[in-house]
């Protein structure tokens, strides 16, 4: 049978998801294998080095670099107080001393005596990071952090932003076709994830946000409206790091588009369960999507097994969306791969799949399409 | 020594291309290519595996073994295995640099042209002067993470102090490598000989720090060798020993494995010499648009980081904003949806354009990205500042001073165009638009594509080092460069002056292969396409009195031009091109300029 290698979002009734949670540098790991934890809980910290101020002691003082250490009055390693001397000489016959004090509480890191410069570094900065889902620690990564697993229901976004938050999922729209308007968003949704159909304005992410909604989950937004939220023109999708307070998951694209069926009924059926969510993008280089997991209890399995279908591709059969123009939106299922080139109405050569859009068959270029994996 | 087969693969970020050269009758030729995806992440983590699978494929199409099991069989043996096997790489995101000069403009800027020249991305210039107090260098600098740091500044025998304190605020930093937390960061110190041991004080515990010689001895001089050759050293000892796989392909190359991009410019850098022409090649991939270029014997690479046609297309439309990229669409289409289109664009990035409406617009914005890259070009590829020049009385009237750009249009031989937007544009006519709207070209200009982005396994082929095999390397090289990697578009004749519109601003007489003859007249505002093959063609061009098509004003050349797949293109557009604002003016503009070269479907356009 005919497969072609494509792209997929994974819409899981159930599967295994791990979590490395890693600190930045090395550190101390606070957890052991096969401890139970929630999202608040912390797995891991280290300290960061503080930051460093340069201080031209030579400058100050008048003198030439290599005399700096005649009139260092501190050494290498000693803390200091801000404003505390570090440094003095002694001016025309001992008269109009002059010196140099340290603008921050401090250690002193380094003195040159080629340029005359003292380095101050300030004290280290405590770096934590917690479990973000709940879950059992599989494994230690020494010195480093912990891979957390769960059995949970787990739904790809395809653009995200404000990172990672976690809140009781509450639907706020009647179906996948309709908008989160302003309105539909109320105090009682502050430190939830609300979940929508097909597109959220800016006025009413605006309000998500005020409110201190936890997250929201959504079909659309407009690109353009990026712009007002973030403070910049998004250029490159490498996002996650915002401090918005309200991570944003959106499910289709930009614009105004029906959330997928699977997704939104998937999201309804866990409606008041507690789910991480991660707003964050990165399409280069090791992909990062946004995401939704939703850990299960044991009452909640069932024998599902997981999905291998990314191995495999799409073949005939397989549950695709469409992501381009002209047919940008639409889901159906692959009726055959044809295995000559077609020639598009832009005239670009391609491979192609026949894709059956509710009994519409639309000749498609394969890599136009973006496979949908369910279980 | 005679080589009989030559494998050469590029492991891109997303594919990896492997091509099959063979002698065939005392010449060399491209004979097959192969693709795969390029396996460097999760879940394969072994870039080998994408580059079997590329090699297969030209297995099954030239029908002859090249593998026997996971190694490549070298030397050939009869029909069997090729006689050497070398590869270029950018996968993992290339290589990426940050650089350090006393003073920006100048052993700043000597740094940057030695690492863009070596193939890799500039993440950061830090400078003694660049406006930053040191608290805020060392933020900038912990926070990237770069695979090496090229540290320079201060000529021979100057002071001391300044480069020390620049070292001094790296190593307050203490900068982490990008891959792997268990090796020291390499650094390369390029800088005043005479600070060498205060240096080696302040990093060499801390870095894996190398010493070469100063990449500015004097202010008169740049000398970029040996910090180039180094950077192509570390590449392969550190970065590319850290990439899952790269041992493995390391072990299997007849020559070091070189930066896709450095292999690219080596290999025009050599065009450029062996003809002695000017010469601006670009390739415009999905994240960044690289420019090379030679004018007067200069080579300079420049590297847009952000301006590419499917993960940082929103970064285009961001600079050069949406009415730059409407000005090239001749349709009519809402603002808001065709900027979410380009999000839509950038979030998936491996989707084609279906509907003309859409190749248009990726078209359009092609056009745009090219257009700030080579400007980001033409401002760094410049003449060294600092440096005193003696004047005349004559300079008085044309004070241009230090720093001026190399690139002169009008000295322009040859524009070459990579990259998906412009190698696989369903018509060649379309690459040669773009290419002349974007680089808008003066004079007399070939235009060329390459076919199948195969000038990185070129590049790195003509470069290989080992006596035995280097001359029939670079021979092989060159001929396949003609014969099978570019694609010969035509020659764009643009004469540039002032003159009223619709004026007469260029005769030509034309005379072709088979005898036959042609005149040609171009008026202002005009681009005409004449079919011509690749064939020399004599033509006498005379320009209108106040243009200039390369003597002069109004001086007539008499020259040899070449045609290609497009042709010649008259373009009496002027310089710089001035698209209207007004709605209407543009859209019957750019109809009539597309239909002039045949550029798209007209019926389907009219739709």
């Amino acid at each position: 049978m005919a497969h072609a290698y494509t792209p997929g979002l994974k819409v899981l009734h159930q599967s295994d998801v791990t979590k490395n949670r890693r600190l930045p540098i090395k550190g101390e790991v606070l957890k052991n294998i096969d401890d139970i934890v929630t999202p608040d809980v912390i797995v891991a910290t280290t300290d960061l080095p503080g930051n460093v101020q340069m201080v031209k002691v030579s400058n100050l003082l008048n003198i030439g670099p290599g005399d700096i250490n005649e009139a260092m009055i501190v050494a290498i390693g000693d803390h200091v107080k801000k404003d505390q001397v570090i440094a003095e000489m002694a001016g025309l016959f001992g008269l109009f001393k002059s010196d140099v004090k340290s603008p921050i509480d401090a250690t002193i890191e380094s003195i040159s005596d080629v340029t005359g410069q003292v380095v101050l570094r300030e004290k280290p900065i405590p770096v934590e990071v917690d479990a973000y889902m709940s879950g059992v620690v599989k494994e230690i990564i020494p010195e480093e952090g912990v891979i957390i697993h769960a059995t949970a229901a787990f739904i790809q976004g395809i653009f995200g932003i404000g990172g990672e938050s976690r809140g009781e999922i509450v639907v706020v729209t009647d179906s996948r076709s309709d908008e989160i308007t302003s309105n539909l968003i109320l105090e009682e949704h502050a430190g939830k994830i609300i979940v929508g159909g097909s597109f959220i304005s800016l006025e009413a992410y605006r309000k998500a946000i005020s409110l201190k909604v936890a997250g929201v989950v959504v079909g659309g937004f407009n690109y353009f409206d990026l712009e007002p939220i973030l403070g910049y023109t998004l250029g490159v999708a490498i996002t996650g790091s915002e401090e918005l307070g309200t991570s944003l998951v959106v499910t289709e694209g930009y614009g105004k588009i029906h959330m997928s069926d699977r997704t939104f009924s998937l999201l309804k059926e866990h409606e008041n369960h507690f789910a991480s969510i991660n707003g964050a993008t990165q399409i280069r280089a090791g992909v990062i999507r946004p995401e939704i997991v939703i850990p299960l209890s044991k009452d909640q399995l069932t024998q599902i097994e997981d999905t291998k279908v990314q191995e495999v591709g799409i073949g005939m059969g397989s549950l695709v969306r469409i992501i381009r123009a002209p047919y940008f939106g639409k889901i159906g299922k692959v009726k055959s791969l044809p295995s000559e080139l077609n020639k598009m109405e832009s005239e670009t050569m391609v491979r192609v799949a026949e894709v059956d859009v509710n009994g519409e068959i639309l000749l498609v270029p394969r890599s136009n399409l973006e496979m949908l994996e369910t279980n | 020594m005679e080589l009989k087969s030559i494998l050469a693969t590029d492991c891109g970020s997303t594919t990896t291309k492997a091509i099959l050269i063979e002698k065939i009758d005392g010449e060399y030729r491209l004979k097959y290519r192969g693709e795969a995806p390029t396996t460097v992440e999760a879940p394969f983590e072994d870039v080998t595996k994408g580059v079997l699978n590329a090699v297969m494929e030209i297995e099954e199409l030239a029908g002859r073994k090249l593998l026997d099991g996971d190694n490549i069989i070298s030397p050939q043996k009869d029909d069997s295995g090729v006689d050497i096997y070398i590869s270029t790489s950018s996968a993992g995101g290339g290589l990426q640099m940050m650089v350090a000069g006393v003073v920006k403009s100048m052993t700043g800027e000597s740094a940057e042209r030695a690492a863009l020249g070596a193939g890799s991305i500039v993440m950061d210039v830090i400078a003694s002067n660049d406006g930053r107090l040191p608290h805020e260098k060392i933020k900038r600098i912990r926070q990237l993470r770069p695979d090496m740091i090229l540290l320079s500044g201060g000529i021979d025998g100057g002071t001391v102090s300044h480069v020390v304190e620049l070292a001094e605020i790296l190593s307050a930093a203490n900068p982490k490598p990008r891959l792997g937390q268990n090796y020291k960061l390499p650094v390369i110190y390029a800088g005043n000989k005479k600070a060498h041991e205060q240096i080696r004080n302040t990093l060499g515990e801390l870095t894996d720090l190398d010493i070469v010689e100063n990449i500015r001895p004097v202010l008169e001089r740049e000398n970029l060798g040996p910090s180039r050759d180094k950077v192509h050293d570390l590449f392969m000892e550190h970065v590319m020993a850290q990439a899952p796989g790269y041992k493995k392909l390391m072990s299997w190359t007849d020559a070091p494995i070189m930066p896709t991009p450095g292999a690219v410019g080596f290999l025009i850098e050599m065009i450029a010499k062996e003809e002695n022409i000017s010469v601006v090649g670009v390739d415009i991939g999905g994240a960044t648009t690289d420019i090379f270029s030679v004018f007067s014997e200069k080579f300079n690479r420049t590297v847009s980081a952000n301006l590419g046609m499917s993960y940082s297309v929103c970064n285009v439309l961001a600079e050069a904003g949406l009415d730059n990229v409407l000005r090239w669409v001749p349709l009519d289409i809402d603002r808001k949806e065709l900027t979410n289109r380009i999000g839509n664009k950038m979030i998936r990035p491996t989707t084609v354009p279906q509907s003309l409406e859409e190749l248009i617009i990726e078209q359009a914005i092609a056009r745009e990205a090219l257009r700030l890259s080579f400007k980001q070009h033409k401002e760094f590829a410049v003449e060294l500042k600092g440096v005193q020049t003696e004047r005349t009385i004559s300079d008085a009237f044309e004070q241009s001073g230090s720093g001026k750009s190399l690139v002169n249009m009008m000295d322009l031989d040859l524009l070459v165009g990579s990259g998906g937007v412009l190698s696989h544009a369903p018509r060649r006519s379309q690459s040669a638009r773009m290419l002349v709207d974007a680089f808008q070209p003066e004079g007399i200009t070939q235009l060329a594509v390459d076919s199948i982005f195969m000038m990185p396994q070129l590049g790195v082929l003509a470069n290989i080092d080992k006596k035995e095999l280097s001359e029939e390397a670079r021979k092989a090289a060159l001929e396949v460069f003609h014969k099978d990697c570019l694609i010969r578009l035509g020659t764009c004749i643009a004469p540039v002056g002032k003159s009223k519109p619709s004026a007469l601003i260029l005769s030509a007489e034309l005379v072709f292969a088979d005898a036959s003859t042609q005149s040609i007249e171009l008026h202002e505002g005009e681009l005409l396409k004449i079919d011509a093959p690749f064939e020399p063609i004599k033509a006498v061009l005379t320009p209108a009195k106040k243009m200039d098509i390369g003597a002069g004003k109004g001086m007539p050349i008499q020259t040899e031009v070449y045609g290609g797949i497009t042709g010649l293109l008259f373009d009496g557009r002027g310089r710089p091109l001035d698209v209207p604002i007004e709605k209407g003016k543009r859209l019957s503009l750019l109809e009539k300029w597309s239909e002039a070269v045949d550029e798209y479907p007209n019926k389907q356009l009219d739709k």
